[in-house]
């Protein structure tokens, strides 16, 4: 039998960390682009686009991120394409993070005061002009801190593409752990792996939270 | 011996000396009011008597209750001294009546049919006994401070000390809670109040104590020190000039 | 797309599918309630407990927010023998949800302690209750209160996360669902029924919540 050393465990692992890293800021880039799209049917005066980004966010937040997972890895397999994992984990990640990502901005986009639409448009200024020029510098604004909390949440969702075969950190962490049978050691190091990816990201949204919170009570 | 006992108690908030040195000594059914500008000390004195803050030095003692500062000693002296706040404080997640049983049940372990028979007589005497089994935000102003009242009395302290009760009520609400006062002044009751009713002091109160910048300015009768104000500080308080 | 859609397997595997429900349902309920309670006393440490517990708690609650589920319940199923600490599918499943819970519900029950008015603590002391009886009689409803809504949403993430604990063998609701497609090769339909049956477990468990607050909350504006 092969002995491993820890050095050897934690290589493997830190190697299959790159494809946590990649799906993460995929998933996180992609997710936004289409959160922000959620984000403006939600804000539509269109009965229909509200009731879209409604339902999507509701039905994305409201089923398991794995069963997502399952259907876009089985149900794009419907389609004749031979599904690589990493195409239905990337997919059903960046969706899931868009329903999110949409929600809490939608938060930051109603907590700027009613004022602010009246008085831009007092000001002859049109939806878009309004968003673009007035309420969304100062959503943004406050929308950062929760943004940042977010993303611990994506890296953290990653670990489920292991299930439908994508090898990154949560995968290594089975096959090494079969190789070696030190589940206690292996799984250890994995979770402390992922600690450190997120704890940084989780500690900067808080510092950002009570700045922010600062600068509100000085105003 | 006297009921109240301070004794050359100064309080520090960092290098911010707020109490630099108070004697005060209050005897049994006496009515103190303690008057002066806002930031003298006078809310802080009060507050240190019932611990709820820490004194830097000196001593208080109540009925022989010494302030010390752990657990028992102060349930002990919070016993004997009870607490009427500005904002009423009442706990808005139970009714009238199990906010004045509460502490009895909690604290003295009264059985419940004897607490809730004590919380209806105490509502009773300060008139509102029918509001029982009504939560506190559906009460005025000034009936949730007839029921702080009432909730500090159903422990039977030797004391109460008030922290300017009437300040955050409507200038309607005020009469009724000071009525309530007056009447616990009649029967004995030993109270210290932070107070701005100058009207109230003079007529209900057996001594006046005059605080500004942390020391007790002047003390006397109500007659005296409204009337003859000796110093030019509480003269220009009481807009003498 | 050729596909033929095929749903006639209902009727033979609806048993699996019961039983998968049932078992999600306990372990939601069972790691509502203990973690809740794990919750509130990590929340008291936090917020007003003694000084030397308050770093060991922060610790775990920085623990569990900062790794994934899976890989918590992977370490407790695979990992703990290795300490002599052998827990059957359910037991592990249902320590790692309680876990998981506890350290999400204390940030947020924190959050409603934190934001109990000065003066409540005043006057429970002021009444000669210790901070302990304070804490329970006094702050403690108002505050879970305060943050039913936030902390209704999180039992919900929870129960939506414990799909995964079908990867260790626990027989829950995705459990039957891929014992299922593995059987008939209808992964697609398989999935997609258990998903429409996850989103109303969601949307029950919210209600049941709302009601859950009614009744510990009896009325009584939160400060």
């Amino acid at each position: 039998m092969i002995e491993f050393t820890i050095w050897d465990i934690l290589r493997n692992l830190l190697l299959a960390t790159r494809w946590t890293i990649v799906l993460s800021l995929v998933s996180f880039v992609g997710g936004g682009m289409i959160g922000l799209v959620l984000l403006f049917l939600r804000l539509s005066r269109r009965k229909w686009a509200r009731a879209l980004a409604k339902y999507y966010i509701e039905l994305f937040q409201g089923t398991p991120l794995l069963m997502q997972l399952f259907i876009a890895f089985f149900g794009l397999g419907l389609f004749g394409i031979d599904v690589p994992a990493w195409l239905a984990a990337g997919l059903a990640l960046i969706l899931w993070t868009a329903a999110f990502l949409g929600e809490i901005w939608r938060g930051c986009v109603e907590a700027i005061a009613k004022g602010q639409w009246e008085a831009s448009a007092s000001l002859g200024m049109g939806r878009l002009q309004q968003m673009r020029h007035v309420i969304l510098p100062q959503a943004m604004r406050i929308a950062v801190p929760p943004t940042v909390g977010f993303s611990v949440q994506v890296i953290k969702g990653t670990a489920l593409t292991s299930i439908i075969g994508f090898v990154e950190l949560s995968k290594a962490g089975t096959v090494v752990t079969n190789a070696t049978f030190q589940p206690f050691t292996v799984y250890g190091l994995v979770a402390l792996i992922y600690f450190a990816l997120c704890w940084p990201l989780s500690k900067s949204s808080q510092i950002l939270e009570r700045k922010l919170n600062v600068a509100h009570r000085n105003h | 011996m006297s009921l109240i006992e301070i004794t050359d108690v100064r309080k520090s908030y960092g290098t911010n000396e707020v109490l630099k040195g108070i004697n005060l000594n209050v005897e049994p059914g006496e009515v103190v009011a303690v008057i002066g500008k806002s930031g003298s000390g006078k809310s802080t004195l009060l507050r240190c008597v019932n611990g709820l803050e820490t004194i830097s030095k000196g001593s208080i003692s109540v009925a022989g209750a010494q302030l010390m500062n752990d657990e028992v000693h102060l349930k002990a002296l919070r016993l004997k001294v009870g607490m009427i706040f500005q904002q009423f404080n009442l706990f808005p997640h139970l009714t009238v009546g199990g906010n004045v049983m509460l502490s009895q049940m909690v604290v003295k372990k009264t059985p419940k049919p004897n607490a809730e028979a004590m919380a209806r007589k105490m509502l009773e005497r300060v008139g509102l006994s029918e509001k029982f089994d009504a939560y506190p935000d559906q009460l005025s102003g000034g009936q949730q401070q007839r029921v702080a009242i009432a909730r500090a009395l159903a422990m039977q302290p030797i004391a109460l000390l008030c922290d300017e009760i009437t300040s955050a009520l409507d200038p309607e609400l005020v009469a009724e809670v000071l009525a309530v006062v007056r009447e616990l002044a009649a029967e004995g009751m030993t109270l210290v109040m932070v107070t701005h009713e100058m009207k109230f002091a003079r007529d209900v109160c057996s001594r006046v104590v005059f605080m500004h910048e942390g020391r007790v300015h002047e003390i006397g009768p109500p007659g005296e020190v409204f009337a003859n104000p000796k110093t030019p500080e509480l003269k220009q308080f009481l807009g003498m000039h | 797309m050729n596909y033929h859609f095929e749903f006639g397997w209902l009727f033979e595997y609806y048993p699996q599918i019961v039983k998968g429900i049932a078992i999600t349902i306990e372990l939601i309920a069972v790691g509502a309630v203990a973690g809740i309670l794990l919750g509130i006393v990590c929340a008291w440490v936090r917020a007003l407990g003694p000084a030397w517990l308050k770093p060991v708690v922060a610790a775990y609650v920085e623990l569990i927010r900062n790794t994934p589920f899976l890989i918590q319940l992977f370490f407790i199923f695979f990992g703990l023998p290795s300490l002599g600490v052998q827990l059957s599918e359910l037991q592990a499943a249902n320590l790692a949800m309680v876990v998981n819970l506890g350290a999400y519900s204390s940030e947020i029950i924190r959050a409603g302690i934190q934001a109990t008015p000065r003066g409540q603590f005043e006057a429970g002391a002021s009444l000669a209750m210790s901070p302990f009886e304070t804490f329970r009689h006094v702050v403690l409803v108002p505050s879970l209160q305060r943050i039913w809504p936030a902390l209704s949403s999180q039992v919900v993430i929870v129960m939506l996360g414990s799909a995964v604990v079908s990867q260790i063998a626990a027989e829950d609701l995705t459990f039957a669902a891929n014992f299922i497609q593995s059987r008939t090769f209808r992964a697609f339909e398989a999935y997609i029924v258990s998903t429409v049956v996850y989103l109303m477990l969601a949307i029950l468990l919210r209600q049941v919540l709302v009601m859950v607050g009614w009744a510990i909350f009896p009325r009584g504006a939160a400060q």
